[in-house]
């Protein structure tokens, strides 16, 4: 039997920003218990207005051996970038 | 200050609450680097950590009233008939599940303390009250929650609770005892009488200590002495050769 608790991916929305960044991993019994452990491993130095914890098995991730087609097809498209259209003057900073 | 109030009886109130915060503080502490796994070796730093904050605001304020000497100077060139904490927060950590039955036994009444002292009519001390409540809440909820999955957890794991239960329980009344200290506190509006926290404490340690399928024991004898000076447990002394030390062999030493 497997006594470690299972692995958790912590995710912390810092004091400026709207979106949740992955700041590490630790371990914890329960989602609860995972959301006060990051809590007290990552936000003691006042990092975080929000947690997110995901068990790291619901985690599905990109094989990096599959690198070449799922990414290199892009490269060649640069007409995906909208750097060909002129952003009249009134739209400002976008 | 509304009513005028002997700053004798002020300053053993703010030791009591300060000398609490240090020793149980300093306990925790003895943790680092020792505790079952990584995360909770940071939690109960983090816990010592915010102790010692509000022991250094108590103190402080003690040591204002007491001629101005310093939180330093109370915590480290005292000696144990001075200290005016209870005598469950001196008691050796034992196990995990026994660090944290004794975390869990403070916090709860720390926590109600804290919030009838947070309408002090002493300014500073609701101020003191204020900050440290909103670390007490945590700190109640993660002690909380580590007893009841510890005591409704494994064989092992429960039975090990119960007898920490069993072994601090006869601490717990100390913390409800009063005398002409808080009589004065009362009267003067300052702090609350300690035997009135004790309904509020009874349901909320009950709940917990049910949801952990854990039995309070039957017996009302409760061990005293700590928080009058009149007598600490011999795990004093030893707990204050380890703290002070560094101020005993280097006096004035400076960091």
């Amino acid at each position: 039997m497997n006594n470690e608790w299972p692995l958790w991916e912590i995710f912390i929305r810092g004091q400026h920003g709207m979106s949740h960044r992955h700041v590490g991993s630790l371990h914890a019994p329960d989602a609860k218990m995972a959301i006060k452990n990051a809590r007290d491993v990552y936000t003691r130095r006042n990092e975080g207005v929000s947690i997110w914890v995901v068990e790291a098995n619901n985690i599905s991730a990109s094989s990096p051996s599959d690198k070449g087609p799922l990414y290199e097809p892009s490269e060649s498209k640069v007409y995906r970038h909208p750097t060909f259209f002129d952003i009249p003057e009134e739209v400002g900073a976008m | 200050m509304s009513v005028s109030v002997s700053n004798d009886a002020l300053h053993q109130f703010l030791l009591r609450m300060g000398d609490n915060t240090l020793i149980l503080g300093h306990r925790v502490s003895e943790w680092c680097g020792h505790a079952p796994v990584l995360e909770e070796d940071i939690a109960l730093a983090n816990t010592a950590l915010d102790l010692i904050g509000q022991t250094q605001m108590w103190l402080g304020l003690a040591g204002e009233i007491d001629g101005g000497k310093s939180a330093d100077d109370l915590a480290f060139l005292r000696d144990a008939w001075d200290f005016r904490n209870v005598l469950l927060v001196e008691v050796p950590n034992g196990d995990f599940g026994r660090t944290l039955m004794r975390q869990f036994l403070f916090d709860a009444w720390h926590s109600i303390m804290l919030g009838r002292l947070m309408t002090s009519a002493d300014d500073r001390v609701a101020a003191i009250a204020a900050k440290a409540s909103k670390e007490v809440a945590y700190h109640l909820e993660r002690s909380g929650g580590t007893v009841v999955g510890l005591g409704d957890g494994t064989e092992e794991s429960h039975a090990r609770m119960q007898e920490a239960l069993d072994y601090l329980w006869p601490y717990v009344g100390e913390m409800f005892a009063s005398d002409e200290v808080d009589a004065q506190m009362v009267a003067a509006g300052i702090a609350p009488n300690p035997t009135d926290l004790r309904e509020e404490y009874d349901a909320l340690v009950g709940r917990i200590l049910t949801q952990a399928t854990l039995s309070i024991p039957e017996s009302q004898f409760a061990h005293k002495g700590g928080r009058d000076g009149r007598m600490h447990t011999e795990h004093l002394g030893h707990l204050l050769t380890q703290m002070q030390w560094l101020q005993r062999a280097y006096p004035g030493a400076k960091w």
